[in-house]
């Protein structure tokens, strides 16, 4: 299982990455959501993990470890206003500029065939 | 009551500081409000001061920050109470005189207000107990100096003085807090009281030699010593006023005062010997000699005063305690005698138009009185016998003899050297303005000062006489207190006498006046020396071309970092946490010890699921509706993950956030290109792949090493208390509401400030409402019957089971975030299903007064606890019986955990409301 959890954070980490270096606003938004999924397995693997258990101490034990898992609960929804807000910064540039490239740098090395 | 009085009095010129300021708006005179606060504290002081003449130390001690050994602790003894009067005397003075001096133009009421700070925090560092409360107060004098000098901050000259001050006196500060920390560490507390009696302990300790290095770093920038003096001469671009306070009377003394707070802990050894004696040794001759050949008179003045702080250093570096004494009476004597000129050279200033003794001449044919005030002032400083600055001269003298050879022969020459120059500088000072021939083009017709401008320098003059005539009766009582303190050892007997007949000091003293005279005379020689001789380079210089080198490497480094693209930037942060990540895994790797769990079918297919979604994420993203589902597909494989990985409220919440975030999404995407074209060049984008590949494979690869290293939980303490101390036996949600309450009201504060700032960022836009999508195709219009039909008996089912998850939450998987997402989701399908009108026609959409009541009630709930005599956010439980319910558990973080709850609804709601408020659809639907 051990396995499985860290194949599947290097791989969210990695999808993330690549889409959060795109020049446009919403890849980059969907590599942030693809990072924080990572990000919040890769807090939860940090405490005491267990199978088919939970962190309720009127059952019997082993328990899980409680405190990344709240620390998780927050980052989640803080991930939610922290999407929307990257979200409606998209909107406002899209309204003001007509367009939601992050990245004014010129690629030299994108001919026009490069463009749709 | 005296420990609350010395409170007030040193916290009063900050509380008031603004007052000036505030009434020179009703036109009433800032000065006079400043001398009020002055005065006050002056009044308060002297109430305490009793305590103090009556042998006893004032010590008043709040905590502030207590866990790093941080106390608001205020002690007044004779030391601190000898600088306070200084501060707080000769601040009235400069207060009145500045009245005067500053001109209609000038904003005489800021000017007020920060010579307040300025008097608190000098008060602050003189009376501080503790270590680190003296450097708060040491780097707020510092800022208000900043202030002062720059206060006509039209003149490019004022600017650069005040940038250069405050660069030295904060490298100082920062010198000294490093001295003053391993002091701490030493003696084991920053209080003075303990510091004072461990003064064995510190000189033992083998970092001895690093804290007197540091806090003398500290002090010599302050008080302005050899190599950094350089800063004073260029202050004087500061008011005079500024110059007489802080450049001569009291900020440059606090180096010195530092000095001689921490004599009995640093001072006995060779280092402090040869360090500060040395030091003192250079700046008294250096500086005096280079006086000389001022003919700015302030910067005459300003040279001369590192002249005489270095004297005082000198003499605290003898290490003698008789030398202490004459420290502690040149101190005051210098002070007087050196505000007392400096507000002479202000007034001459004034009213002439120029400074420049080259143009100056014969003045005292216009203004006799002030003549002969600055005459007596400057006969003081030369140490002309029957005035203050002569006897603590001749203290110095004498204790120059009290070494061993070769000092004893080599200290006296120079020290008769240093006096020989500061007459010389002195009769400069005098005849060049006072005598000669009628000056020629002076900017104005010269005539005395207004007559209460000259007040302030009557009273410093004639306090400078009756210290000459009869030191015992005038200081002696407050020098035997001062000294008392300083050394904390009972006192040598000492005589102040302004005669002691014809003894080697007096020779002394005869040499330098003789001396000094012919030299002034002979200067013409002197100066075609001093030109062939001088050297261009000055600490100034050399501070900025520093600066200038360090501002342009940081200018080079930004250009190449951020040249106008996010991913540059991006790059160079994934390149430094690569690089540091790979130094961590370094040679070996973790070994395992951990029992591995089991991997079911259920895992594997889950895997499967996130692989096949990520990289379909990665290959569709440029057709963005079609990517939010994949994006959608690995949250549910998430919240199913954290299901399999005993964590039930994470499955709940992520699940809801998975569903209002698609749903934001599309809402959004309305109004965005519905594709991303290509953009990135081949290379650009394999160049992102591997980076991105070597990010995955790292984190993948730390995950799976922390996973399977042995670890202790990190939460014993949690599941232990959840129930006897929180009241819950869901330890994550007793977590959040009780025992890191205060992280969750910071949490949700947070996601407030998100719903606030979309808000402004969609505020005043108006998106264009697209009858057709991207693609030019007609958007689907019409309703779901279904949705509508289906969606009414949802609500209340909705609120239903959020009240139910809201109240087990202390108990059972549930708790007022996840609670607030279902009630959130529901009101939103109400939306969708019926339109914008429709919805907030039965409900106002009030929704960030709801979020903000939300985090009302959570640190409401959090001070309720303060009422009660606990810390803030301390939680409560106890049990009571409904009828039908039976027992039933109240817990004050249930009420933490209602508020949470309305914060979350109201985010959710008012971020998708304001976003879906532009929508055409959503009011058409």
């Amino acid at each position: 299982m051990e396995l499985l959890l860290a194949i599947s954070i290097g791989a969210l980490v990695a999808a993330g990455v690549y889409l959060a270096l795109r020049p446009r606003l919403f890849s980059i938004l969907l590599g942030i959501t693809l990072v924080s999924y990572a990000v919040n397995l890769f807090l939860l693997a940090s405490g005491a993990v267990l199978a088919d258990a939970a962190p309720l101490t009127d059952r019997p034990g082993p328990w899980p470890d409680p405190l990344p898992q709240a620390l998780v609960l927050t980052a989640i929804v803080i991930s939610f206003g922290m999407t929307a807000l990257l979200i409606v910064l998209a909107l406002r540039a899209v309204n003001e500029r007509g367009h939601d490239r992050v990245d004014d740098e010129p690629d030299k090395g994108a001919g026009e065939g490069a463009h749709e | 009551m005296p420990r609350v009085l010395l409170a007030i009095a040193v916290l009063l010129p900050f509380l008031l500081a603004l007052l000036p300021a505030l009434l020179e708006r009703l036109r009433f005179p800032p000065a006079a409000a400043a001398g009020l606060v002055a005065a006050g504290t002056a009044a308060l002081l002297a109430i305490v001061a009793q305590r103090v003449v009556a042998g006893e130390t004032v010590l008043v001690a709040l905590p502030w920050a207590p866990t790093i050994g941080l106390d608001f602790a205020l002690r007044l003894d004779g030391l601190s109470l000898l600088f306070a009067g200084l501060i707080v005397g000769i601040g009235l003075l400069v207060i009145l005189y500045a009245h005067y001096y500053l001109s209609d133009e000038d904003r005489s009421g800021r000017f007020f207000a920060y010579l307040l700070l300025f008097m608190g925090a000098m008060l602050g560092v003189v009376t501080a107990d503790n270590l680190l409360l003296l450097l708060v107060f040491w780097e707020l004098t510092s800022l208000s100096s900043f202030l002062l000098i720059g206060f006509w901050r039209g003149a490019e000259e004022a600017r650069q003085g005040a940038r250069l001050a405050l660069l030295v006196t904060g490298a100082g500060g920062l010198a000294l807090l490093a001295g003053v920390l391993l002091i701490g560490d030493i003696v084991g507390s920053y209080s003075l009281v303990q510091v004072l009696a461990a003064g064995d302990l510190v000189r033992a300790d083998p970092r001895y030699p690093l804290v007197l290095a540091l806090v003398l770093l500290g002090a010599f920038t302050k008080s302005a010593q050899f190599p950094f003096h350089f800063w004073l001469p260029h202050a004087m671009a500061a008011p005079t006023p500024v110059s007489a306070y802080l450049h001569s009377a009291t900020m440059v003394k606090a180096g010195i005062f530092l000095l001689m707070r921490l004599w009995p802990v640093l001072a006995g050894t060779p280092e402090w010997f040869w360090a500060v004696g040395g030091v003192g040794l250079v700046t008294m001759l250096f500086a005096a000699y280079v006086a000389l050949f001022k003919h700015d008179l302030k910067g005459l003045l300003a040279y001369s005063t590192i002249s005489q702080l270095g004297l005082i250093t000198l003499l605290l570096g003898l290490g003698t305690p008789l030398a202490e004494i004459a420290a502690v009476f040149h101190v005051m004597n210098h002070a007087v005698f050196k505000a007392s000129l400096f507000m002479s050279a202000g007034i001459i200033d004034h009213e002439t138009g120029t400074r420049d003794m080259r143009r100056l001449s014969g003045l005292a044919r216009h203004m006799p009185t002030t003549a002969a005030l600055a005459i007596v002032a400057a006969a003081a400083m030369a140490g002309v016998p029957l005035l203050n600055g002569f006897i603590s001269k001749e203290m110095f003298f004498a204790e120059t003899f009290a070494l061993s050879p070769p000092w004893s022969w080599l200290m006296p020459f120079a020290a008769t050297l240093g006096g020989l120059f500061s007459v010389a500088y002195s009769a400069r000072f005098v005849h060049d303005v006072f005598f000669g021939g009628e000056a020629q083009n002076l900017p104005r017709r010269p005539h005395e000062p207004p007559r209460l401008m000259r007040v302030p320098v009557e009273i410093l003059v004639v306090i400078c006489l009756l210290v000459g005539l009869a030191p015992g009766l005038i200081v002696e009582p407050a020098l035997r207190l001062a000294a008392t303190a300083l050394l904390q050892q009972p006192l040598p007997p000492f005589s102040l006498t302004p005669w002691h007949g014809f003894n080697l000091p007096f020779g002394m003293s005869l040499i330098a006046l003789a001396g000094g005279a012919s030299l002034y005379f002979a200067r013409r020689y002197l100066w075609e020396l001093h030109e062939e001789s001088s050297v261009a380079v000055s600490g100034r210089h050399i501070t900025e071309a520093l600066l200038r080198q360090a501002s342009s490497a940081s200018a080079a480094l930004h250009d190449a970092l951020q040249r106008g693209g996010l991913r540059l930037s991006l790059l160079a942060l994934l390149f430094v946490v690569l690089a540091a990540g790979a130094i961590g895994f370094g040679p070996g790797g973790p070994v395992a010890t951990r029992a591995p769990i089991v991997a079911d079918v259920g895992g594997w297919l889950n895997l499967v699921v996130v692989l096949a979604a990520a990289a379909a994420t990665v290959l569709m993203h440029r057709e963005r509706v079609l990517a939010i589902i994949p994006v959608g597909v690995i949250g549910l494989a998430v919240s199913l993950a954290f299901v399999k990985l005993s964590a039930p409220d994470l499955a709940l919440t992520q699940l809801l956030v998975e569903v209002i975030t698609v749903l934001l999404l599309l809402l959004a995407l309305y109004f965005l290109p519905q594709h991303s074209p290509r953009e990135s060049s081949n290379p650009r984008r394999l160049l992102d792949a591997i980076v991105a590949v070597a990010a995955g494979a790292g984190s993948g690869t730390l995950a799976w090493a922390m996973l399977r290293a042995p670890g202790e939980t990190l939460s014993g303490f949690y599941i232990e208390q959840a129930k006897p101390g929180g009241g819950g036996y869901n330890v994550v949600n007793v977590i959040l509401v009780d025992f890191r309450a205060l992280d969750t009201l910071g949490e949700i504060t947070v996601l407030g400030i998100a719903a606030v700032a979309i808000a402004a960022i969609l505020d005043g836009i108006e998106l264009p409402a697209r009858k057709l999508d991207w693609d030019g195709r007609p958007w689907a219009n019409g309703q779901s019957l279904l949705l509508e039909v289906l969606s009414r008996p949802l609500l209340p089912l909705a609120l239903l089971v959020s009240v139910y998850l809201l109240l087990r939450g202390h108990n059972l998987p549930g708790g007022g975030f996840i609670a607030g997402l279902v009630t959130g989701t529901a009101i939103l399908i109400q939306y969708l299903a019926h339109g914008n009108a429709w919805v907030e026609a039965r409900l106002p959409p009030h929704y960030t007064s709801v979020a903000a009541a939300g985090i009302a009630i959570a640190a409401l709930t959090g001070l309720a606890a303060l009422l009660f005599g606990a810390p803030f956010l301390t939680s409560t439980f106890g049990y009571v019986t409904w009828p039908i319910v039976g027992k039933f558990e109240l817990a004050s973080a249930m009420v933490f955990d209602l508020g949470v709850y309305l914060a979350v609804i109201g985010v959710v709601l008012s971020i998708l409301a304001t976003i879906g408020r532009q929508h055409g659809f959503v009011e058409e639907g």
